[in-house]
């Protein structure tokens, strides 16, 4: 480009859009593809622009040499902040966002008063620059289009890979995503890792293009708002998103102020923004879905279940398990076994644990004492994602797809982030496998907002199974099906015992608790009251008093 | 470095009492807004500085009382506030999406500033700039002093709202659950189309104890946001009295800690505290 002999202009005009180009797609890498909007994209951008002038400034380390360091400083920071905030369940969607604006602050008010600026700000005109291309413009557009080109295939290749996926599940549903098998603590902090490291690097670059850098011109709103902006008009969801919207604000911009109307850009800008905020709430790029695939021959075989016991053998061993919630009693020292191969029907009164019992034992809560032994290993103080590594799987009662994910999608998660950890294709294909078994595979590429109640659950059942489990736990699956769907459902159910699964199924319905299950237990008020076949505990004047109260002479 | 004096420390902790007044001023339109609209609304700090620059104008110019500014300038943001919150509803615009959309009406509002007024600072010169009352060994300036009233008297007003009347209620009752709350009769588009004007209205009043207190310049608004936001954060979403003491706490802070440290250090101090709250605070928001 700057061989072309144009005037330096052009090279510099390209080197602004390019920058914004890594800063929008960076910042988009965490906060628009998993959600976590965050305001601070300005620190770590700061950071990196102060690693530069310190480094190339105050000691004389070569300019190339100083964007590297750049780089891992501001995504040192970003690790830093990320592993304390993302440990903290309630910091999340707007809390998060002024968390990381008030990191921003910090940092320069930090840097303002310590000796890397100290006040006056940083010269940089006397650092050599390295002369990559004929003239200082071309050099800059040439590093500035090295790093947009890394970032934004970053972008595309995290779009495509596992960690694109769980980010994308972690946007919709981060806790169901975390008892789907996805790691989101590590999923989050490489993506925030990512994001920062490019920030700084694009930091490093500007430090030495503006040359004079003072706390003020560089740890203003500014960056964060222009960033969330650009991502925002271009769409999140899309890995180019960023990059156009970018291009269209700079263009924009620079159209007003070069014409001698910077007042009217800078209100075009914001119109701009507020018409897009109004009319294209996912972005320019946000209506471009991934083309309508025919739905594909399902090729693939049911994969065996893994290291199954055998037959009878106890499987899950629960002691003692209790768990509070601010001085409600919802376990309360629950006893129970199950065996391998067996249907175990979990019956009891509204209130007496049923769902909490489902929701410890797959780690979406943490047992406050007890233990739950899963063929040989201990699992109650597991983070759910390893739980579910581990060869348990589970139903809502009221079902959490990933609204944004196609229903394949939804389903090629669990499969991709099984014990197996297969790759994209063979877990696609697995997928599209369990559809067929759920009798879901035409609407493979359909969102799961079009779904009704009962292939909605149908679709928990598909991605609960496609990773293979060892142990499905059904909470109340059958709620809201009319008595024809219930039949379906039922022989789905003993399909996939005869696979290989256990289950553990809680329902309310007594047509068929005393059916399907092998047997059944009954808990009340966090305790098992009761066990064994269904007409024996029913018949129970102890569980029927549960059910219905005491008897009035 | 010599500990400041007892005076000194006094007075830097009326000061941030002051300052910390405005914050929770301009804090409570946002809160309010947040909390039981569900619009982090950013055209706040806008629509206070246009009302800024509205009372310079009036009362420059026109060489009208600024508090009497207040007789136009109320009913003027209560029909803005309105507007946007329509714009809002007809467009069903998620809580993220309206920080936005609001961000672009700012823009819009700062570009609009300086179109008419031009980026050259401006000072309101009243009759009561410069006086100030003597307490003491303290001096409190009268401007700051009609602040911290009205701060309070407002505060404490939408508080009673909010606690005691029936649309209060009826306005908690929909930020909870709004479907629900229009199951049992509550108008939820009159409802939150009548607390976007008060908060807009808010943010005019706010704007006359800026014009009387501060210089003006468009690119200002945006020094204000981090700060208001962390009062209305720790005070508290939706809570009337929560960015008044949270305001004050912050700038009692900021002051104390520019007197004793130096200036350039006290931002830290509130913005270290909401990272702290928002860490270890259970139950949040």
């Amino acid at each position: 480009m700057p061989w072309l002999g144009l005037p330096p202009f052009y090279a510099s005009f390209l080197y602004l859009v390019l920058h914004w180009v890594v800063l929008a797609t960076s910042w988009n890498l965490l906060c628009g593809y998993s959600g976590y909007f965050s305001f601070g994209h300005g620190a770590f951008f700061g950071a990196g622009v102060y690693t530069t002038a310190t480094l190339a400034g105050t000691w004389d380390v070569p300019f190339l040499w100083t964007l590297p360091a750049a780089a891992a400083v501001a995504a040192l920071l970003g690790v830093a902040l990320g592993a304390v905030v993302f440990r903290v369940r309630r910091v999340r969607g707007e809390l998060f966002a002024l968390l990381t604006l008030a990191v921003t602050f910090v940092l320069a008010t930090v840097i303002a008063n310590t000796p890397i600026d100290g006040g006056p700000g940083v010269y940089l005109s006397a650092v050599p620059l390295p002369t990559l291309a004929p003239d200082p413009a071309g050099t800059f557009y040439l590093l500035a289009l090295a790093l947009a080109t890394l970032t934004i295939a970053l972008a595309y290749a995290i779009r495509r890979a596992r960690l694109g996926l769980a980010l994308f599940a972690i946007h919709d549903d981060e806790d169901a995503a975390e008892v789907m098998g996805v790691p989101t603590y590590r999923c989050k902090l490489a993506a925030f890792a990512l994001s920062c490291g490019l920030a700084g690097a694009a930091g490093g670059v500007q430090a030495l293009f503006v040359s004079y850098v003072t706390t003020g011109s560089v740890f203003n709103i500014t960056v964060p708002l222009t960033v969330v902006l650009m991502s925002v008009l271009g769409g999140t969801r899309h890995w180019a998103g960023p990059a156009l919207g970018a291009l269209v604000i700079t263009v924009l911009l620079y159209a007003f102020t070069a014409a001698d109307q910077a007042i009217v850009g800078k209100a075009a800008v914001g119109a701009v923004l507020l018409a897009a905020i109004l009319f294209v709430p996912d972005g320019l790029l946000g209506r471009l879905r991934p083309r309508k695939r025919p739905v594909a021959e399902v090729t693939a075989d049911i994969v065996a279940v893994p290291h199954a016991l055998p037959a009878g053998a106890p499987l899950l061993r629960v002691t003692g398990l209790r768990k509070s919630f601010r001085g409600v009693r919802a376990l309360d020292g629950l006893d129970l076994v199950v065996h391998q191969g067996e249907i175990l029907g979990i019956v009891g009164p509204n209130g007496s644990g049923k769902s909490t019992l489902i929701n410890v034992v797959s780690g979406h809560y943490r047992a406050d004492a007890g233990s739950i032994q899963f063929a040989g290993r201990e699992l109650a103080h597991l983070p759910a994602h390893r739980i579910a590594r581990g060869g348990i799987a589970r139903t809502y009662q009221i079902p959490r797809p990933f609204a944004h994910l196609s229903v394949l999608d939804n389903v090629a998660l669990t499969a991709r982030f099984g014990e197996a950890r297969l790759s994209r294709e063979v877990a696609e294909a697995q997928g599209l496998r369990w559809l067929q078994f759920t009798g879901l595979a035409a609407r493979a590429h359909v969102l799961p907002g079009e779904l009704n109640l009962h292939q909605t659950k149908f679709l928990e059942l598909a991605r609960a199974l496609a990773s293979r489990p060892r142990l499905v736990l059904l909470d109340e699956v059958l709620s809201g099906l009319a008595p024809a769907e219930i039949d379906e459902a039922i022989a789905l159910i003993r399909r996939i015992r005869d696979q290989g699964t256990t289950i553990i199924l809680v329902e309310h319905l007594m047509r068929v608790m005393t059916t399907l299950p092998d047997r059944i237990v009954v808990i009340d008020q966090g305790r098992v009251l009761a066990q064994g076949s269904a007409r024996e505990v029913m018949a129970r004047g102890d569980v029927v008093t549960a059910y219905l109260g005491a008897a009035h002479a | 470095m010599t500990f400041p004096s007892a005076t000194l420390l006094a007075q830097s902790a009326l000061s941030g009492l002051f300052i910390g007044a405005l914050y929770g001023l301009l804090g409570l339109g946002v809160s309010l807004s947040w909390g039981l609209l569900h619009v982090i609304n950013l055209a706040h700090f806008g629509f206070a500085f246009l009302a800024a620059y509205l009372c310079y104008q009036l009362a420059g110019t026109g060489h009208v009382d600024p508090l009497l500014t207040l007789a136009l300038i109320v009913p003027t943001f209560f029909a803005l506030g309105v507007l946007v919150q329509w714009l809002l509803g007809r467009f069903r615009v998620t809580p993220l999406n309206s920080l936005l959309a609001t961000f672009g009406l700012t823009a819009i509002i700062e570009a609009f500033i300086q179109w008419i007024w031009t980026a050259d600072f401006r000072r309101l010169e009243s009759s009561y700039a410069g006086e100030k009352i003597r307490v003491g060994a303290l001096f409190v300036p009268v401007p700051e002093l009609v602040t911290l009233v009205l701060a309070l008297a407002l505060s404490f007003m939408v508080y009673a709202v909010l606690r005691h009347t029936d649309w209060g209620k009826a306005l908690r009752a929909l930020a909870e659950d709004a479907p629900i709350a229009s199951a049992f009769g509550v108008n939820a588009k009159a409802s939150a189309l009548l607390l976007s004007g008060v908060c807009a209205a808010l943010a005019g009043v706010a704007g006359v104890c800026l014009a009387i207190g501060f210089t003006l310049t468009p690119a200002q608004m945006y020094a204000w946001v981090g700060v208001v936001f962390a009062a209305v954060m720790l005070g508290g979403l939706g809570s009337a009295i929560g960015p008044l003491v949270a305001g004050i706490v912050i700038g009692v802070s900021e002051a104390l800690t520019a007197a004793v440290a130096s200036p350039s250090w006290s931002p830290i101090v509130s913005f270290t505290l909401l990272i702290l709250l928002l860490l270890l605070r259970p139950g949040k928001a």
